[in-house]
């Protein structure tokens, strides 16, 4: 059994399923939908405000985890760059016949390019597969929180969270 | 190392580069840092040895508060190099137990 | 001598908050600081903070104090940076350089009177004993994060950060923004201190957070060159046999800070211990007035938290200062309950609980304790 984010310092499985802001399977099959990674009481709420579909709610003590509702969240991406603890993605398993499309927060330099090969990540930060970068969007209203989106073989939709820092070591 | 680059915080911005000197050794600095980051960007660890034991010292706290940073400066013991400013041709040298008193 | 009507200690988000209510109700006030620039902690807060939008969340702390600059300045509020308050008593400072002054022809001392004093002397690092920890190379997350992001040069290339509470966490996360190696975290505690969030982003970073660990020594003769972990059992004894050495140039403690008391000590206020808050506190009431009249706390040395309830408690003192001196302005009551509010919601859920306790506790306390109008 996972020990969950206290432990490992990142969610398990069990937290996200339970987690008010992670969309069903079927809603994933649909399109692009954002996923939030957030399963803990904190102070904090500016993705409510983030989202013009409103499909975000924190609502009153802010400490409540933020819940998705998926049937509004049309996968624009908007609050991806707003949360202050980096833990919002949009998963588009839609995006080609073999290949899915993950859009993460991005705060390292050098930034990535177009087309650029990246190696992607899991929650623990270990190497899971390449990836292909197709999107890098750092504009102003980011406040220098970029997001990259990048495309990896399907099966790797549910963990790729991440991708090997372009400057640096890793792991 | 110097950090030229930062994602949040930009490229470092355009400072004037000024000489002190170190232990008798010129180093470059940028003006207005304190002497602990110019200290720091050209490798040097060591700020002073203790009065017993003759143990390296350095930078613990970075915010005036500890005195683990102490040189002698411009003749001047156990001045805090982490919150005092550079100022070109300020001699600094690594002190050796607690210095010399100051005349009142 | 120089007179002011409202004198604080500390130009950190506390601080320039104080002086801003203050000074917004016509007090003159001026704010004293030990270092050359202003802004305290908060000037090294890069990240995004967290709260609601009244708690300005999403905005970087850095760019918060950009905004305290610009109130403060056109405020007419005098800032003294460089300069250490040695001497406080009631009504009257003390003040002494820190550094070299511009030119040798100015004083390196001076007095100041003032009616109202806030303390605003934040926090100091607690040191955490092993062997070799004097060694230059090791050094408190914070000092990592001031050369990091104030100095903008990196402490060291390979770092081991001591402690998984949300400052080892988001120093660890600042210093790979800036291009240094974390090889790992080592936390005693069975399991991360910090918000999951944070140890999310650098878990993702490859950074390894090994909880029921610690440093048992630092490496090296002028210079920490390695570190050496050790597994810790129940009892929080390092577990011999289990020693792992890690080749690493710096060693950053991120176990925990404790208020700065000195002066409020120095000026006669009575302190308490609370471990929660981070150790002595001085004993305040529910306007942040200390037992000694006239002067009052506000931020990390009224008990550590975070810059969020510091920029608000220094609002807070700031205008019950002005409030004892006459100098009111329309609507005082319902800021100070907007404030209220904004504490009590900053200090909610699970992680904060004991921090909200404590702070009653000791509020609680003062009003029993400090004297009254």
């Amino acid at each position: 059994m996972s020990k969950g984010v206290a432990v490992n310092g990142f969610v398990s499985e069990e937290e996200l399923e339970r987690s008010p802001g992670y969309p069903s399977k079927e809603r994933m099959q649909q399109g692009p939908v954002v996923v939030i990674e957030c399963p803990q009481e904190i102070p904090c709420n500016p993705c409510e405000e983030a989202c013009p579909h409103h499909a975000i709610t924190v609502g009153e003590p802010i400490t409540n985890c933020p819940r998705l509702d998926e049937t509004k969240c049309v996968g624009c991406g908007l609050c991806i760059p707003r949360c202050p603890g980096l833990a919002i993605f949009l998963i588009d398993l839609t995006h080609s016949d073999k290949r899915a499309a993950v859009s993460i927060p991005y705060e390292y330099l050098p930034l990535p390019h177009m087309n650029q090969k990246v190696t992607a990540v899991n929650r623990a930060g270990e190497p899971v597969c390449e990836a292909e970068v197709i999107k890098v969007a750092d504009t102003k209203p980011n406040d220098r929180t970029a997001v990259v989106t990048v495309t990896i073989p399907n099966d790797y939709a549910q963990e790729v969270r991440g991708i090997v820092r372009l400057g640096g070591h890793h792991g | 190392m110097r950090v030229t680059h930062h994602p949040i915080l930009g490229d470092l911005p355009d400072s004037r580069e000024i000489k002190i000197q170190v232990d008798g050794k010129e180093i470059a600095a940028l003006a207005g840092e304190p002497i602990a980051a110019a200290l720091a960007a050209a490798g040097i660890s060591v700020h002073r040895y203790t009065s017993e034991k003759s143990e390296p010292r350095g930078v613990f706290c970075a915010i005036g508060q500890c005195t683990d940073c102490v040189m002698t400066v411009n003749g001047v013991s156990n001045v805090r190099t982490c919150i005092t400013p550079v100022i070109p041709g300020m001699t600094v040298e690594t002190q050796h137990g607690v210095g010399q008193r100051r005349d009142p | 001598m120089r007179e002011v009507d409202l004198a604080v200690v500390g130009a950190g988000p506390a601080g320039l908050s104080a002086a801003i209510e203050g000074a917004k109700r016509g007090l003159r006030a001026l704010v004293i600081d030990r270092n050359p620039k202003p802004g305290g902690q908060l000037i090294k807060q890069i990240h995004k903070f967290f709260g609601s939008r009244e708690h300005r969340a999403g905005t970087r702390g850095v760019d918060i104090a950009q905004d305290l600059f610009r109130e403060a300045r056109d405020l007419g509020i005098t800032l003294m940076l460089g300069w250490e308050v040695y001497n406080l008593q009631p009504g009257r400072l003390q003040v002494v350089r820190s550094s070299f002054g511009e030119t040798s022809d100015e004083s390196p001392e001076a007095s100041i009177a003032a009616k109202k004093i806030v303390l605003a002397t934040g926090a100091e690092e607690n040191a955490f004993y092993f062997d070799g920890w004097t060694l230059p190379g090791v050094m408190g997350a914070g000092a990592a994060q001031t050369m990091t992001n104030v100095w903008r040069v990196l402490p060291g290339s390979r770092i081991l950060m001591v402690g998984s509470g949300n400052v080892g966490l988001i120093v660890t996360y600042q210093l790979l923004q800036a291009g240094a190696d974390v090889v790992a975290i080592v936390e005693a505690a069975p399991k991360i201190g910090g918000f999951g969030v944070h140890a999310a982003k650098i878990r993702r970073a490859g950074v390894p957070i090994l909880t029921s660990h610690t440093v048992v020594r630092a490496l090296g003769e002028s210079r920490v060159k390695g570190a050496v972990i050790a597994r810790v059992d129940d009892a929080w004894q390092p577990v011999v046999g289990s020693e792992l050495t890690l080749d690493v140039d710096t060693i950053c403690v991120a176990i925990g800070f404790r208020p700065n008391t000195r002066l409020a000590s120095l000026a006669g206020c009575r302190l308490t211990n609370s471990s929660v808050l981070g150790g002595w506190v001085p004993i305040h009431n529910g306007q942040l007035e200390t037992t000694v009249p006239g002067i009052y706390v506000a931020g990390d040395v009224s008990g550590i938290e975070e810059a969020s309830t510091a920029l608000e408690e220094g609002r807070l003192a700031g205008i019950v200062a002005a409030s004892a001196m006459g100098k009111t302005s329309e609507h005082d009551q319902q800021q100070l309950q907007a404030i209220a509010d904004r504490l009590c919601s900053l200090r909610g859920g699970p992680f904060c609980q004991p921090i909200q306790d404590a702070k009653s506790e000791l509020v609680e306390l003062g009003e029993e304790v400090c004297p009254k109008e």
